[in-house]
């Protein structure tokens, strides 16, 4: 027969436990939890350990040099500041944090959603605060950047959204992922309600994200002259691949655009969007989310990919956690380790081993807290 | 690690400075006792009132009372939990800590006690910006209170020790604090005593050893509670109990002023901390992380003993790293522990390293969002406090006093109001009311946002 054990009765056990732990708290055990720590920190913690950039060389041991390093930013999601300075003290911060690494990277990526609404007075902004990065800036089309004045302004500040370029032997391109079928001319939209619909997560309005017919058709191009062992690194701001249609965590010809990229040995994918750490593995592509400097999303509620380790949930009176910045070690094969430089955390490290062993090696610390 | 999580639980926090800020850096010069009206107190060559005089105003405020009892309000379970097993309270062993804790000849020079840094007379504190100790070192960081220490879950700014019963054996040995090469120096230096000889047998029933040494002082410690506070009749229901001015200053506590995250008050902990460690900027004034990191890094892997911490933590400029020299974890890098502010009128000066000299620059400190710096506690924001909403938190706070330091509480009113009426360095009007965003300088230099 089970015993039945009243809430009260439970609740005095805890109590007497937590006492009990409290009392047993002595010096002894003080001094184990010491070692503990300090063996921990022997291990992780190598002489020149305190930058994220060492953490993450750690996690394979001297030999994994990266070929070099870039650095990221991603969806900062601004308002004027008089309307919303959070977000602004966001993007700031990050742009603080890249300026402080040392060594330098070669160049900082931001991964798209600059702006809030698309608006020319938030992309100005956004472009006026990047102009402080010491790095050179690469810089990629999110969706609330571009539907209010179809990449008007965006073009004007930033240049083509799609483009490619070659670093240290690496090929790297830069997609808009963030291409929508025409719903706003059939409903007589203003630009502006046609921005509202994009910026909404939900709704039945507004069509898929897409690459495209004439995106993709440029990228085979764009690759042709490659061959199947070069190194690639594509930038997109949705993930190129199918995770979460309600929440647009979703490239509706993701399969197309993989399909280009099959036969290459290794691609990298690296996205923003999805505001989280967030890895994944299709055959021969290895997947990298980016962090905003402006919220963390909750995960999907379902489809999440094995390898991702998520993180924890962020304490909600902490407006900075469970976002940040990050980098990319870029290995001389052309995979990549990426760190996820999370504000008020100890930054973490999904490296390159991890995602080519499928996650049997070198996997990341998993969190102590729950996700969502 | 679930041991380590025990003690450090709770997400660790973060913060960033300006350079320009280098210049508050140097604490300023400790008030002399000339400069103290009402203060004539006969005084030692550290500052401190002689420890004959602490002792009479300690009768004063302390009358004996049994000890293995409770402090009258305590729940007697809740009470036992904070007093370890194996020093249980006792009269012996509190006389004997009393005793200790007053004794110069536990220090090198023969002339630092507990009492010269933790001063009956002045909040149990120095009232110094950081503490004096033998030949007239100065330490890195700011003395906090014993009072009500018994409740802390962790000791010291960066909580590297779990217990006042360890805790009180580290500034012994210190360099910078009494300075005695070992425990058993310290022994020697009172082992001839024949009234240590009978107290010690008295209190533990062994021999004298170094080890009961801290846990009589710890002993004595245990009973400096001093939670009286206007403030705590005021929970208790009685509305007059504190003025119109500060009842407000209680409510932008809970709300504007976003205090009560880290320093929550209310019945069941009325402590006004969250015992957990955040880089509120403070050390970001003078900061070189990056650089202090790897070094203590380097030192602590070569001596990774407790006492080498100490030393560091005490006596370089590594004691700006706070918690990352206990954990190791980057993340830690340049947090404290929150400070319980019972009390908190009558020791200042204020933060880790004293750099604040009234509650009026600690409120111009939170308000501008704290001072930037790669590992802020992004719960730091800057507050739009006006100066009335100001002078209701201090308000506020000078009815956090034990009701037996009630003349103290007084005497620091008007002697904070003073210097905060001739000075306010730290206050940033731009920054509290978003003018100029955190880390915009950083980022931007001359350039605003708005250009």
């Amino acid at each position: 027969m089970a015993t039945y054990k009243s809430v009260e009765t439970r609740y005095m056990e805890e109590r007497e436990e937590l006492f009990r732990g409290l009392r047993n708290l002595d010096r002894r055990s003080f001094l184990k939890v010491s070692a503990a720590a300090l063996g921990a920190a022997a291990g992780l913690a190598a002489p020149h350990s305190f930058t994220p950039v060492a953490v993450a060389r750690g996690a394979e041991g001297p030999d994994a040099e990266p070929a070099f390093r870039f650095a990221y930013i991603s969806d900062s999601h601004l308002y004027e500041k008089h309307v919303n300075d959070r977000f602004v003290r966001g993007l700031l911060r990050a742009v603080d944090d890249v300026n402080h690494l040392d060594p330098q990277p070669d160049f900082v990526f931001y991964g798209g959603d600059l702006a809030q609404l698309g608006q020319v007075k938030e992309l100005e902004l956004g472009a006026q605060i990047l102009k402080n990065l010491k790095a050179p800036l690469r810089i990629m089309v999110g969706e609330h950047d571009w539907y209010l004045d179809l990449g008007e302004k965006w073009r004007e500040l930033f240049g083509e959204p799609t483009y490619s370029f070659d670093h240290k032997g690496v090929h790297f391109v830069v997609l808009n992922s963030v291409v929508e079928a025409d719903f706003w001319t059939a409903r007589g939209m203003t630009p502006m309600e046609r921005m509202m619909t994009v910026a909404g997560l939900d709704n039945g309005l507004q069509s898929s994200f897409t690459v495209g017919e004439p995106q993709r058709k440029w990228l085979q191009e764009d690759l042709a002259k490659y061959p199947d062992d070069a190194r690639v690194i594509v930038f997109s701001h949705s993930p190129l691949y199918k995770l979460y249609k309600q929440w647009n965590f979703w490239t509706d010809d993701a399969e197309e655009v993989q399909a280009i990229l099959q036969r290459f040995k290794q691609v990298v994918v690296i996205h923003g969007h999805t505001h989280q750490l967030l890895t994944n593995r299709i055959g021969n592509i290895h997947f990298h989310g980016l962090l905003s400097t402006a919220w963390p999303w909750p995960y999907a509620p379902e489809g999440m990919p094995e390898l991702t380790i998520q993180m924890s949930r962020p304490d909600p009176f902490n407006p900075n956690d469970g976002c940040g910045d990050g980098e990319v070690h870029v290995h001389p094969d052309g995979l990549v380790d990426k760190v996820y430089n999370l504000w008020n955390r100890n930054p973490l490290v999904v490296s390159r081993a991890y995602t080519a062993s499928w996650g049997k090696e070198s996997a990341p610390p998993v969190p102590n807290r729950p996700a969502y | 690690m679930c041991g380590t999580r025990l003690l450090h639980s709770g997400p660790r926090s973060a913060i960033v400075g300006l350079a320009l800020f280098a210049l508050l850096a140097a604490p300023p010069p400790p008030a002399s006792a000339a400069e103290e009206p009402g203060r004539d107190v006969p005084r030692d060559e550290h500052g401190a009132a002689t420890a004959e005089h602490q002792e009479q105003v300690l009768d004063k405020l302390m009358p004996e009372t049994d000890v293995s009892k409770p402090p009258p309000g305590f729940d007697p379970i809740l009470w036992a939990a904070f007093i370890p097993e194996d020093n249980a309270l006792t009269p012996q062993r509190v006389a004997l800590g009393r005793k200790l804790y007053f004794d110069t000849r536990l220090s090198d020079d023969n002339s630092v006690s507990c009492a010269t840094c933790h001063d009956v007379t002045r909040g149990f504190t120095d009232q110094r910006a950081v503490s004096e100790g033998i030949g007239g070192q100065l330490g890195k960081r700011n003395a906090p209170t014993t009072l009500n220490a018994v409740l802390l879950q962790t000791l010291f700014w960066d909580g590297r020790s779990p217990t006042l019963d360890h805790q009180a054996r580290q500034p012994i040995l210190n360099p910078v604090e009494m300075g005695m090469p070992d425990g058993a120096a310290a022994l020697k230096a009172i082992g001839d005593d024949p009234e240590y000889q009978k107290m010690f047998k008295a209190a533990y029933g062994r021999e004298m050893n170094y080890e009961d040494l801290g846990r009589a002082i710890g002993a004595f410690e245990r009973t400096l509670v001093f939670m009286d506070s206007p403030f705590r009749r005021f929970l208790a229901g009685d509305d007059g109990a504190i003025s119109a001015e500060a009842r407000t200053g209680w409510e932008l506590f809970n709300a504007k002023g976003r205090c009560m995250t880290c320093h929550p008050m209310n019945p069941s902990n009325p402590l006004g901390t969250d015992n957990r460690f955040h880089n509120v900027g403070v050390s970001a004034r003078h900061q070189d992380f990056e650089g202090l990191a790897r070094q203590a890094i380097k030192l602590l892997q070569e001596d990774p003993s407790e006492q080498k911490l100490d030393e560091l933590a005490v006596g370089t400029d590594m004691s700006e790293l706070g918690r990352f020299m206990v954990t190791r974890n980057r993340v830690d890098t340049g947090s404290f522990r929150t400070p319980l502010i019972l009390n908190i009128a009558i020791t200042p000066p204020y933060m880790h390293d004293g750099s604040l000299a009234t509650l009026w620059d600690v409120m111009d400190h939170y308000n501008k969002g704290g001072e930037a710096n790669p590992f802020l506690d992004g719960g730091i924001e800057p507050l739009a406090l006006s100066e009335e909403e100001i002078d209701q938190l201090v308000a506020f706070l000078f009815t956090l006093t034990d009701v037996r330091f009630a003349e103290e509480n007084q005497r620091q009113l008007g002697h904070q109001q003073a210097v905060a009426k001739k000075e306010r360095p730290i206050r940033d009007e731009a920054m509290a009311s978003r003018l100029t965003l955190p880390f915009e300088q950083r980022v931007m230099g001359a350039k605003s946002t708005d250009q």
